[in-house]
């Protein structure tokens, strides 16, 4: 797939590969975790490219982070310098390609987000916050609403920017993951479809064991590339995990380098971040320097592992008939989202979800009753009771982005009403105008 | 007694220094077509009535090699070129007589595909047909295990004399630019080979027994006769003389800028604490972009002949220079102008100066000593806005680690350094728009010879050991050893300085000289299958640019 030089984009970069932040000296996400990649993009001098601009990463500010997440018992307490420079580098990309300084960006930074959730009490899947939420929310404060489409392309079901935004009209989340049932986080099912003001605009794919690049771009270009067509996003975003690598050490997919690249080509994304992907020798030095050729307009045709064998990854008969199976059924629910809502609702003016939310990486369990106003004019207010086993239970009242007059006067009232009580802390978060009070 | 030489593109100068003082010194114009001829009628001048055998040192910076291949008058270059997967071979370097050919290296040094004896023998065969004499070999990762340039060149030997071996060029990673480097260093291999052995044997005519030096882009001097397998390190010296000279002349150690205001150019350099800054990766010349250690400069088109003009209600200072200033008989009323209406300058004739900025007045409204103040301050203002704006790139350099990116070192200039004619009239001005003080350094008009005189040796040494692999491999100097599994990080700084010294001593370093710096120090665990299977670790040291010792800083020449 020779790319000529005139699909040459001005890409920028933001390579921040935090030689001295670790989570243990063993763990996967350790300081040489980007290392090899940093060697494959400097020797192949992808920065001496006219159209590859490298930009140091800017510092999130807890203001940032309060603007999506309800972090207990606040936002310096979940997070290192690290979280704070990998979410900047996620906000700098978005400034350059904004301002118009870039084509499109990737944030190739580290920690990742993608499991953290909207509240916080401590790390899960190896993410504290959401980098990715941080940036768009971000993007939504400094350059006007926007429809924004995440596509979460890391081997792991995006579980925490589903949660984020599950509410949220005008977010559309696709994850493709590997099917929940042999994997972490174990959820993302197509049933997982968005909350009931947002139908549709949560999308699950979740794919076989050993699918392979074909089923892949199979899934980009019968359930993804139609999805978005339709939905007509401002930007669009990819969520850019590298574990689906047939190498990576965590996961069971055989996705490649060339697969990675094609993929990048076609959903052409503004902005790349980068998510998980834990093979760092064998996959991340392929797989980025792919990625940063196919976003930058470069021939990627070159690009290939050392063991790449094309035969011996090709996925079988049965794979590919599961995965069509799979895209049926997403198309069918996208194709009925707008008619599913009166049967789900019916006349409720509230509706409730209950949840377990399990932090694996700092070992601390959470139970959630998260309720939120039916309203066919915003997302709809959202308020979470949310009790960990550290002993802290909080109260959130969260007015969405763009909220209707009737959704912020009943949050405001409430928050106003509420009283602290059994809660350590009640929280109140309005998007629109920016405020995050803690009582 | 040491002599210091500089070839530059208008001027040869000479300083002679004894006893750290500048005893005498001269200057000649250059004579382009024979740049020999120049560096030896300078020579002959300033060691007329001396005693050749007071010398202890000789120092030549020329623009040879960089005249070379600016003008293109270099030797064609036969490049085998092992890329392996990764960049097409579209995106690299196009140099014509490039053979892709196969065998691959990874970034651990690992040889994933051998190479193919007959296809390289092939290869030379037909460029030993085309008549070219010359050879480039350069692998990807080659500074990680430099085997498979090694294995071509043994093929290819017999054919031809000389081989630029890309790991020998630098010890940094980047595939592209060690393939330009050594297409370079292989194009000027011949002219610069001709160029040592005149000047060695005309020295040697001379009586002179002292250690010759040359001058590198990085500031630094290498022994001439040792230079001649590296010529492509000479490229550029000239701006690295100037900076030194600067060094030599001044005492400060802060932060600082030096600036070289010449009539269509200025040259910006940034001092931190005192010491040049170095580029990153390599010099750039004629658009090929390099792995040469070379001084950080930036040009900009502004100088004291830049041409003024007035179009569409806007005022122009340069870029460009059409001839010197009106007041000096040029065609178009210039920076210099100005400065001589505003008696900052006593050169020239000031009613001409007068004459010349008169239309541009009518034009503007304005008296023409107004329009001239205005001329002065947007020159000064260009010069100002373009030296903040490299301070502020470099501060703005990417970094990749959390300890650099919050404590990392912000440079603020305090020192003001201006060489150049405008010097006098521009110093105090610029250095109230940039809130430094200025500083004329004496003796500016030689001051490329006097940074070259005093200039040290300068070297790097790049270390990779990977313990996993048990072995250690010194970049640039293609050395691999065995190390142990229970390796350390100070074992390879020791090792590094080790190197570091002996490759000094060996380019012509002066034992007190030796004042090494460790640069880089990075040690990763490397865990596989959730088990720590060894260290990566990684060293570089230096001799950063400086002056030889014995020579304080700023003493009175």
């Amino acid at each position: 797939m020779a790319s000529k030089d005139n699909k040459r984009r001005r890409t920028g970069l933001i390579f921040f590969p935090a030689f001295d932040w670790a989570i243990s000296p063993s763990h996967p996400e350790r300081e040489e975790r980007l290392l090899y990649t940093q060697d494959q993009v400097f020797e192949e001098g992808l920065l001496d490219f006219d159209n590859i601009h490298e930009f140091k990463p800017g510092l999130a500010t807890t203001a940032d982070i309060d603007r999506i997440h309800i972090c207990v018992p606040e936002a310096r307490s979940v997070v290192t310098e690290s979280h704070l420079i990998s979410a900047g580098g996620a906000i700098t990309a978005a400034q350059k390609v904004l301002s118009g300084e870039v084509d499109n960006a990737f944030a190739l930074v580290r920690p990742p987000g993608h499991h953290a959730m909207r509240i916080v009490h401590g790390a899960r899947g190896f993410c504290n916050v959401n980098i990715e939420a941080i940036m768009v929310e971000y993007i939504r404060k400094h350059y006007g609403p926007k429809r924004i489409a995440i596509v979460d392309t890391d081997c792991h079901h995006g579980d925490g920017t589903q949660d984020i935004y599950w509410h949220d009209p005008d977010t559309l989340c696709i994850s493709i993951h590997q099917d929940g049932r042999t994997l972490y986080p174990g959820s993302g099912f197509p049933e997982e479809f968005g909350g009931p003001n947002a139908l549709g605009m949560t999308i699950n794919i979740p794919l076989p064991p050993r699918t392979s690049d074909e089923g892949f771009l199979y899934v980009l270009e019968e359930a993804i590339m139609p999805i978005l067509a339709e939905y007509k996003p401002d930007l669009v975003i990819n969520s850019a995990g590298q574990d689906n690598h047939y190498t990576d050490p965590i996961t069971n997919m055989r996705f490649s380098a060339q697969g990675y690249a094609r993929l990048n080509e076609i959903l052409a994304p503004d902005i790349a971040v980068l998510e998980g992907g834990y093979s760092i020798e064998k996959a991340l030095p392929y797989v980025n320097l792919g990625i940063i050729l196919a976003m930058a307009g470069l021939d990627y045709s070159s690009v290939r592992e050392p063991d790449y064998h094309a035969e011996a990854l090709r996925q079988n008969d049965q794979i590919t008939r599961h995965i069509e199976t799979t895209v049926g059924q997403v198309m069918q629910l996208w194709k009925k989202r707008r008619e599913i809502k009166k049967t789900l609702v019916g006349d409720a003016r509230y509706v409730k979800r209950n949840k377990r939310v399990y932090y694996d990486t700092d070992g601390i369990s959470e139970q959630q009753e998260e309720t939120v106003r039916i309203c066919d004019d915003c997302g709809g207010l959202v308020m979470i009771d949310s009790f960990a086993d550290t002993g802290r239970r909080i109260f959130a009242v969260i007015v969405p982005g763009q909220s209707c007059p009737v959704c912020r006067q009943e949050g405001e009232a409430f928050f106003d009403r509420m009283e602290k009580g059994r809660y350590r802390h009640i929280y109140f978060q309005d998007r629109d105008r920016d405020i995050y009070i803690a009582k | 007694m040491i002599l210091g030489i500089d070839v530059g593109g208008t001027h040869t100068d000479a300083v002679l220094i004894e006893g750290f003082k500048i005893r005498k010194k001269a200057k000649i114009p250059t004579d382009a077509a024979h740049l020999l001829n120049s560096l030896l009628q300078v020579a002959t001048e300033i060691l007329a009535g001396e005693d050749p055998g007071k010398l202890q040192r000789v120092v030549l910076s020329t623009t040879l090699s960089t005249n070379a291949i600016v003008q293109d008058k270099v030797e064609r270059v036969g490049m085998v070129v092992a890329g392996g997967p990764g960049l097409s071979p579209e995106l690299l370097p196009r140099i014509p007589h490039t053979f892709h050919v196969a065998g691959y290296v990874n970034h651990r040094g690992e040889i994933i595909a051998e190479i193919d004896r007959e296809e390289i023998a092939a290869v030379g065969e037909k460029l030993r047909r085309e008549g070219i004499g010359r050879l480039g070999i350069v692998g990807k990762f080659s500074t990680r295990n430099p085997a498979q340039e090694e294995q071509a060149a043994a093929i290819l030997s017999k054919d031809f004399g000389h081989a630029s071996l890309g790991h020998r060029m630098s010890g940094r990673l980047n595939f592209r630019r060690r393939i330009e480097t050594a297409y370079l260093n292989s194009a000027v291999w011949d002219i610069h080979q001709r160029f040592v052995t005149d000047v060695l044997q005309f020295v040697r005519g001379q009586g002179i027994e002292a250690p010759i030096y040359i001058l590198k882009a990085d500031g630094g001097t290498f022994d001439l006769a040792g230079s001649a397998d590296y010529p492509v390190q000479t490229i550029l010296s000239g701006p690295a003389a100037s900076i030194m000279g600067i060094l030599g002349m001044t005492k400060y150690d802060d932060d600082a800028v030096a600036l070289d205001i010449g009539g269509t150019t200025t040259d910006i350099a940034v001092f931190a604490d005192g010491a040049p800054l170095l580029e990153n990766l390599g010099v750039t010349i004629e658009g090929h972009k390099t792995l040469i250690r070379g001084l950080r400069t930036r040009s900009i088109g502004l100088g004291g002949d830049s041409a003024v003009r007035y179009e569409e209600g806007q005022l122009r200072v340069g870029p460009q220079r059409e001839g010197p200033a009106a007041a000096l008989g040029g065609p178009l009323p210039t920076v210099t102008d100005a400065m001589i209406v505003l008696k900052r300058t006593a050169l020239g004739d000031e009613n001409l100066a007068a004459a010349a900025l008169a239309p541009l007045a009518e034009r503007m409204g304005r008296s023409v000593a107004d329009t001239a103040e205005i001329i002065f301050a947007e020159a000064c203002g260009k010069i100002a806005g373009a030296v903040r704006s490299f301070v502020e790139e470099i501060n703005n350099e990417p970094v990749y680690t959390i300890h650099e990116m919050l404590e990392g070192k912000v440079i603020a200039p305090k020192i003001l350094h201006v060489m150049g004619g405008p010097a006098l009239a521009m110093a105090d001005p610029l250095g109230e728009m940039l809130a430094c003080r200025p500083v004329i350094p004496p003796h500016s008009e030689v001051a490329n010879a006097v940074g070259a005189a005093l200039a040290r040796t300068t070297a790097e040494v790049s270390i990779l050991a990977d313990t996993e692999r048990r072995r250690l491999t010194i970049g640039e100097e293609g050395t691999q050893m065995e190390i142990p599994s229970r390796y350390t990080m100070a074992q390879a700084i020791a090792v590094g300085e080790e190197k570091l010294r002996e490759k000094a001593l060996a380019m012509g370093a002066r034992k007190e000289d030796l004042e090494i710096e460790v640069v880089e120090s990075q040690e990763f665990n490397m865990v596989r299958d959730m088990y720590m299977a060894g260290k990566n670790i990684r060293v570089k040291v230096q001799i950063k640019p400086g002056l030889i010792s014995g020579f304080a800083r700023g003493q009175s020449l």
